[in-house]
């Protein structure tokens, strides 16, 4: 530890008189905590698992990753799990049909918390090329929380490799005393699972086509 | 017997580990970040590591290369910057997804369009990097970029390039693809050469 | 030569049937029209008299004018040959015909697509499901007077983009925010939906079931393997009946992946689809391409020539490609295995020096958007040129060496796959499989040589076939193709002449009016590409048929009767990429 790591702990506002500077500090817990921040999101973020998982040309750019050109073992996530329950990180490679959300937003709801979502490429991002067709969903983002977007179709490896880290550094500027998921009064929140009606429904915009319905029928 | 086939393929993964250590032994030093180390591991001889230590070492990217597009303006004597783009809409017209907006603008005074954009915007979240807008931009005036480092926390706000984040300067396109620009640079210089020749004709012949 | 040959079997088949088949007049098309009663009929005398025994394509055209739809099919001999086109016309408002399913199952998934996306019956089809879209959806989406939530306008481009682009974003326009679009009379009372877990797929997974009879006393179980499941190569879902371990039913679910490919194709201008093709199957984006340029190059007729030097670029791509799929097929069907990651690591590796000359030559490792009316976009760059030379001459035939002794007769490999998902030669020729599959039931039938196109012809290099219809004959093939693929490279390679690879290259490029069918050999299977053409700058119909989509046709067949691990096995060998099953 560096020699200004005492004062750095104490919480603003003590005045510590200035000959036990360096010695003695006030402190809070919430503070003490912080210091084991560094640690903690060292360990997590070369260790992060992310999902087997693949929608479409974009997947196999992340295989390609995976493999022996790029090799994502050297940041800690060659461990590819097909087990929702099992991993930290989905990557969302590919383009989203809406037969295809209800799955994906199942999986994600599974994942165990902490969990990120990175969205590769532009289909998973805003749509992409396919954006305009009838079974397609104009991003992954209104279903699930995106962390990282990764542009490009496909973005190379080396851009997937990009977005990893700028994920890491994501994951750097956490703090156990923040993060929702650390809170255990706070419940984890399942996200609707959207349903295959006449078109893609999510659940949460019921009351808006009822509300429309309405005003259609009034005018 | 059963099992033999197993070992001699067994043999070849084995001999692929040894020549692993054997290969970094032999070129110690000269394997890893350096140019020629890179360009040894994607050659035909290339034995043992493959990988690619990236971010440390990146792939050279070949001069053809296309991720997103930028578009290119010159900077003149005087310092200012001039769009190479006349708005003709060729791009947006070529354009596969669609992702072009163009706004045009008109000179308020004569109402004819002035061929420079008020605003260009491409949806990076749509375009499927082509290079169609390249490759049919009469004016060499946009170009497929080789940063593909662009991943960011926010969509929404970065996500739908506008005039300025897409402009760069006609040194980083001759940076980035030489070959190209010397070539098109030739082209222009010549036709330039004719139009200056052909006006010194005609001026040659109004002062007869 | 061919032309007359084609002609004399033509007129043959009208002797057969006066008065019931005739050649069809509008100008631009090439086949036979005939009455939907006497569809059966006519399709029974092709098959069993004059030798059509290979249905390729089937599909439906919209012809909103006329008020008809017209279901167009491919005929082809499995001795080679060229198409025999047959069209049968219905109203649009009661739109149903024969189905040719009984007769030709190849056309079974082709029906239903035509069902669910074009929204025409085929009555007698044994099980008339939609298949890319869920039961349940909203309309006919292919049928030209049907509109997405996005519709801006009918065909690209859009007005919207210049010389006043307002720039937005599409969802900003929706109600929703979303691609989402709902009829009045649903809107009023969304939650009294209730959503039916598929009651027609599993009551028919039950009836083929009930039809096996069962050997245990235990009830038999339902597995769904998929969508999210590491052995389906992407989004791609079996739903399963098992009897103990056995196999009594199987139904493949797809459209997870459906991108509407056709719908966009539609409103798409030609040059516009070039990149599109791209995305199809993206393990082999050169090939598609060139299913795609044949077709319209077909239309465009002497309108555009294509230069030699570009060719053989066209060769050399396209078996670059082939090349380079078949080592991702055999490292994952080799995963699927269990023999986890080396052996596809070890053909990554040759594939990423492949990507290396495509990302040199054409700007993208995958997306590679290379193949132009008339030509090649751009030549080779010095290096990547030198390059392949090295490639194709030394390292790659070292290499497939390599990766041959490591696995060919590892008994491992032998047990799991020897005898597993059999199929005959005529059931391979009957159920419309295509490329390593059909070949490795013993039937020689290659495009590049049945149909040639291209130069092909000039090439010196055999059609592999194996005998055996197995899964193991399937990794064997590939073994075989790799390497004639190469020994054309290296012919390619040594020949290649000088000149340009490109004349002309107009951004609005138009096609006169008519019909065209381009087909090509991909790495997967044949690719074929149907355009209808009226005459303007965007196509009337864009029809892809996908090799791995009519692959899985057989997928039932293969593998009832064997254990749930083969399954895994045997989707390994076929090879889909869900791009193209799904489009
Ligand atoms: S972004 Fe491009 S490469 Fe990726 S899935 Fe979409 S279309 Fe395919
Ligand atoms: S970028 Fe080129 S093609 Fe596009 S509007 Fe400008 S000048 Fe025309
Ligand atoms: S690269 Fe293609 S998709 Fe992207 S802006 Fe250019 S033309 Fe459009």
């Amino acid at each position: 530890m560096t020699d200004n790591a005492i004062p750095n702990i104490n919480t603003p506002g003590y005045d510590v008189p200035a000959e036990m500077q360096g010695q003695v500090a006030v402190t809070s817990m919430d503070r003490l905590l912080k210091l084991l921040d560094p640690a903690y999101n060292w360990g997590r973020r070369n260790s992060i698992w992310p999902m087997m998982f693949g929608l479409a040309c974009c997947a196999i750019e992340m295989i390609c990753t995976a493999a022996s050109r790029y090799d994502l073992a050297r940041f800690g996530m060659e461990v590819m799990r097909a087990s929702p329950r099992q991993s930290d990180m989905m990557i969302v490679s590919g383009t989203v049909t809406k037969k295809m959300v209800p799955q994906i937003v199942r999986l994600y709801n599974q994942m165990p918390e902490p969990k990120y979502v990175i969205a590769m490429g532009a289909c998973a991002s805003g749509g992409g090329p396919f954006k305009e067709g009838y079974n397609v969903v104009s991003g992954i983002d209104r279903y699930v929380p995106v962390d990282v977007y990764i542009p490009g179709c496909p973005p190379t490896p080396q851009a997937l490799l990009h977005g990893l880290m700028k994920l890491q550094e994501k994951i750097d500027s956490q703090s156990i005393t923040r993060e929702r998921w650390y809170d255990s009064d706070v419940p984890a929140d399942a996200i609707p699972v959207p349903v295959l009606g006449p078109d893609l429904m999510d659940p949460r915009d019921f009351k808006k086509m009822k509300q429309l319905a309405k005003q259609g029928a009034k005018a | 017997m059963y099992g033999k086939g197993i070992l001699t393929g067994m043999k070849v993964t084995m001999a692929r580990f040894v020549t692993t250590y054997l290969d970094d032994l032999r070129m110690l030093g000269r394997r890893y970040y350096n140019p020629a180390g890179i360009e040894y591991r994607r050659s035909k001889d290339a034995k043992g590591i493959f990988t690619v230590q990236y971010p440390e070492e990146k792939l050279p990217m070949p001069e053809e290369f296309r991720f997103v597009p930028f578009l290119i303006y010159d900077v003149m004597p005087d310092g200012s910057h001039q769009d190479r783009c006349t708005s003709c809409g060729i791009c947006a017209k070529v354009c596969p997804p669609q992702c072009i907006w163009i706004e045009q603008t008109t000179n308020p005074e004569t109402g004819r369009p002035v061929p420079e954009p008020v605003e260009f915007f491409i949806d990076i979240d749509i375009c499927m990097n082509c290079g169609y807008c390249a490759e049919y931009c009469p004016f060499d005036a946009i170009k497929m970029d080789h940063n593909y480092e662009l991943a960011s926390y926010d969509r929404h706000a970065y996500h739908i390039f506008n005039k300025e984040r897409l402009s760069q300067p006609a040194e980083y396109y001759a940076g980035i693809r030489p070959a190209n620009y010397s070539r098109e640079e030739a082209i222009r210089r010549e036709k330039e050469a004719k139009k200056a020749a052909a006006e010194a004709a005609r001026a040659a012949k109004a002062a007869e | 030569m061919t032309e007359m040959t084609a002609e004399r079997k033509l007129s043959a088949l009208e002797e057969r049937f006066p008065g019931k088949v005739s050649p069809d007049a509008r100008p631009g098309y090439e086949g036979f029209t005939v009455a939907p009663k006497d569809l059966l009929e006519v399709a029974t005398a092709l098959r069993d008299e004059l030798g059509y025994d290979y249905l390729s394509s089937v599909t439906a055209v919209d012809y909103p004018e006329e008020n008809v739809f017209e279901v167009v099919y491919h005929f082809y001999k499995s001795t080679g040959g060229r198409a025999l086109v047959l069209s049968a016309q219905t109203p649009r408002n009661k739109a149903s015909l024969p189905s040719l399913t009984p007769l030709y199952p190849a056309a079974d998934f082709q029906e239903r697509e035509a069902w669910d996306l074009m929204g025409v019956k085929f009555e007698g089809h044994p099980d008339l499901r939609r298949i890319l879209m869920w039961e349940g959806f909203d309309g006919f989406p292919l049928r030209k007077d049907w509109k997405e939530a996005y519709y801006e306008e009918e065909h690209k481009p859009f007005a919207a983009r210049w010389p006043e682009g307002a720039v937005r974003r599409s969802e900003d326009l929706n109600a929703f925010s979303g691609n989402v679009a709902y009829s009045k009379e649903f809107m009023a009372q969304p939650d009294k939906y209730e959503e039916e877990a598929e009651p027609l797929l599993y009551a028919k997974l039950n009836e083929e079931a009930e039809k096996m009879g069962r050997n245990f006393e235990t009830d038999f179980v339902t597995v769904n393997m998929g969508p999210q499941h590491p052995s389906t190569h992407g989004v791609f879902r079996m739903a399963v009946m098992l009897d103990g371990e056995t196999i009594v039913a199987l139904k493949p679910v797809m459209g997870y992946l459906h991108r509407n490919h056709e719908k966009i194709g539609e409103r798409n201008t030609y040059l516009h689809n070039m990149p599109f093709t791209d995305r199809l199957d993206y393990l082999s984006s050169m090939s598609n391409n060139w299913g795609y340029a044949l077709a319209v190059e077909k239309l465009m007729g002497n309108r555009v020539s294509v230069p030699e030097r570009a060719e053989y670029i066209r060769v050399i791509m396209a078996e670059l490609t082939r090349i380079s799929n078949h080592l991702w097929a055999i490292g994952f069907l080799l995963n699927d295995l269990g023999a986890f990651f080396t052996p596809s690591l070890y053909a990554i590796e040759e594939r990423e020096l492949i990507l290396d000359i495509f990302e040199a030559t054409t700007g993208s490792r995958m997306m590679c958007n290379y193949f132009r009316f008339g030509g090649v976009a751009r030549d080779f760059p010095e290096d990547s040129w030198n390059k392949l030379k090295d490639l194709v001459n030394e390292r790659l035939p070292r290499r497939i060496d390599e990766l041959d002794v490591y696995l060919t007769n590892n008994e491992i490999v032998g047990s799991r796959t020897t005898g597993v998902g059999v199929l005959t030669p005529e059931e391979a020729i009957a159920y419309g499989m295509a490329g390593p599959v059909l070949r490795a039931s013993g039937v020689p039938y290659d495009v590049r040589r049945a149909d040639p196109y291209g130069i092909y012809e000039s090439f010196d290099f055999d059609v592999a076939v194996r005998y055996h219809g197995d899964c193991y004959d399937r990794y064997i093939i590939r073994m075989d193709e790799l390497r004639q693929s190469l020994k054309i490279l290296q012919q390619a390679v040594k020949r290649i002449p000088a000149g340009s690879v490109l004349d002309k290259n107009p951004y609005n490029v138009r096609v006169p009016a008519g019909e065209s069918y381009g087909r090509v050999e991909g790495p997967k299977g044949e690719l074929g590409f149907y355009i209808v053409s009226d005459g303007s700058a965007n196509p009337h119909r864009y029809h892809v048929r996908a090799p791995s989509f009519i692959n899985l046709t057989a997928l039932e067949k293969m593998c009832v009767g064997q254990k749930v691990a083969d399954v895994v096995v045997i989707l390994g060998s076929i090879d889909i990429v869900l791009g193209e099953v799904d489009r």
